[in-house]
């Protein structure tokens, strides 16, 4: 085995935007390897610019390995590929002839503690992933964000020295994502640009930064732009990077035309906003883990429409509504706090100058809240300690159960018809 | 909807499974429980089975609420109630699970009996509300009995 696969992600990414093509991806996994390899060469061949996408299930994520080769024995699925319990040839089987040149992969997977993802990931040829310490704890777990922290740092360490030379491997900030609905963008893109700070600092040569569409396009297009303006001002000159769009993460519209159309918008988003690439969902999503030909459809859909909209429609001067200056405060706040930004991060999130809305998680604080306005963007109800400005109006809504529903339902009910 | 007073004894124990990482659906139903004049506590996400037996033993709660999206919830709500069930002083603690339990849209009505058989008190496959709603009013009225 000394073939390599010449062309990084990054790379790959770098070269479709010069051509200027929308890379899109799916969120694709399957537990057994001829299925996913079925998903990989039905992505590649899709009528658009594709990325690979290996997308771990939920035993591997929480480090469930036993459990992961007990359902494996016993039949009952799982909702990804078990890459640590699968033997490594397989999955290299499976990527054989199929990861290389122009089609990279990236693993997905949603680890506080990725050590052994990466050893896994590295083992088996690649070298791409995403998450981070903030993003992959936080929001989805309770391991102590100190632990996240450190076996993040390690992980960026191990996936570096396990990358071929001439390879630059690349790791995605899923900071843009947090809980995925209810928080302002400014928290959103602010964790982006620190998390991708924090894998530059671990010699991560190439990075992405997230963001997902929330609840109106034109705050989305100003949180992009924010995103790359902090981008351009906070990374090494020398380290790649591109913005990744996601697809609304929340509650998707059920009837299918509406689905379609939540989508084609996320795609025109992209497209305005100079985003290199878009992470898709699919129609089915609401209801169950997709099939590959919805994916694929999916993937299509949302290259047709960046493609017409990347000629018919041109970024305006976007409307500064305050995201690049609230983002800049909670970022400089802290980067105030310590010289290592895994470090400034434990401290920011024990201190309440980060603070997740909604989130349960024991190490953060729990006092900001998100709702939306009556004019459909995304506002602060409750900033808690965070360095930003309180909102004018504050406590005139008590969340109830219902209000909960109607907001997180607000981008469905948009595109139900 | 009036204000449901009879219900102000009932201690709730809110929790995501061990593999599942949402949040939203246990936040909604804290404020859906805590409206019904429940006390409520909300483990969240991604809760392993021992962290889940020593909360039940500390907070000794009326009812055990757990809630799955991920695709997980039959595998991983059979072994919950089964580890719990498990210690001594709690093997008839009523615990009730709900929400997207499988990974490809609804359950077998032979995993929901399994489910039930393993010892959940209810099933409430593609989450319910109404027959939640009723399920915690069930509740309210045993332990009015009971004391």
């Amino acid at each position: 085995m000394t073939r390599r696969w010449p062309a990084s992600f990054g790379e790959v990414v770098a070269a479709n935007a010069a051509a200027g093509n929308l890379v899109v991806q799916p969120r694709m996994g399957f537990d057994q390897p001829a299925m996913m390899r079925a998903g990989l060469v039905a992505t590649r061949l899709a009528a658009a610019a594709t990325v690979g996408t290996l997308t771990l299930d939920s035993y591997t994520r929480v480090g469930d390995h036993a459990h992961a080769e007990a359902a494996l024995a016993e039949g009952i699925a799982l909702n990804g590929y078990p890459i640590v319990t699968h033997p490594t040839q397989d999955t290299r089987a499976l990527l054989d002839g199929v990861a290389d040149a122009g089609f990279p992969v990236q693993v997905r997977h949603g680890s506080p503690d990725p050590r052994r993802i990466v050893r896994a990931l590295v083992a088996a040829g690649l070298d791409a992933t995403e998450g981070g310490p903030v993003s992959y704890c936080l929001p989805y777990g309770r391991a102590p964000l100190r632990e996240s922290v450190a076996n993040w740092r390690r992980s960026c360490e191990l996936l570096v020295d396990g990358t071929p030379a001439g390879r630059v491997p690349h790791v995605e900030s899923f900071g843009g994502c947090l809980l995925g609905q209810l928080c302002p963008p400014s928290l959103l893109v602010a964790v982006s640009l620190l998390e991708a700070l924090f894998f530059t600092q671990h010699g991560i040569g190439s990075v992405s930064l997230s963001y997902s569409q929330q609840t109106d396009a034109g705050q989305d297009e100003e949180a992009l732009a924010a995103l790359r303006t902090l981008a351009g001002e906070h990374l090494p000159a020398d380290v790649d990077r591109h913005i990744v769009l996601y697809t609304y993460m929340g509650v998707f519209p059920s009837a299918p035309d509406g689905a379609a159309d939540l989508l084609r918008a996320s795609a025109r988003l992209a497209a305005r906003a100079g985003a290199e690439r878009l992470i898709v969902k699919t129609v089915a999503e609401s209801q169950r883990i997709p099939t590959i030909a919805e994916n694929v459809r999916a993937l299509e859909l949302a290259a047709a429409t960046a493609a017409t909209a990347a000629t018919v429609e041109r970024a305006e001067s976007v409307v500064d509504t305050g995201v690049l200056a609230e983002a800049r405060r909670l970022v400089d706040a802290v980067l105030g706090l310590h010289d290592d930004v895994g470090t400034a991060l434990e401290k920011a999130f024990a201190l309440g100058l980060l603070d997740v809305p909604f989130c349960l998680h024991p190490d953060n604080a729990g006092r900001t809240r998100g709702v939306i306005a009556e004019d459909g963007t995304l506002r602060w109800a409750d900033v808690g300690a965070m360095p930003i400005a309180r909102p004018a109006t504050r406590g005139r809504t008590v969340l109830t159960s219902a209000r909960l529903l109607t907001d997180l339902q607000h981008v469905a009910r948009l595109y139900e018809r | 909807m009036s204000v449901q007073h009879t219900r102000h004894d009932l201690d709730v124990l809110v929790t995501g499974t061990a593999s599942d990482a949402h949040t939203w659906n246990l936040i909604f139903l804290q404020l859906y429980c805590e409206e019904r004049g429940c006390r409520v506590t909300n483990l969240g996400p991604c809760v392993p089975d021992d962290l889940l037996v020593a909360t039940c033993r500390r907070l000794d709660p009326d009812l055990v609420v757990l809630s799955s999206v991920n695709g997980h919830g039959f595998a991983d709500g059979l072994r919950a109630v089964e580890a719990v069930h498990r210690q001594p002083g709690l093997a008839t603690l009523p615990m009730v699970i709900g929400g997207k339990l499988g990974t490809d849209g609804a359950l077998t009505p032979a995993r929901v009996w399994r489910l039930r058989d393993a010892g959940f008190t209810s099933v409430f496959d593609g989450g319910d509300l109404t027959a939640f709603d009723e399920l915690l009013d069930e509740f309210t009225g045993a332990r009015l009995v009971a004391s």
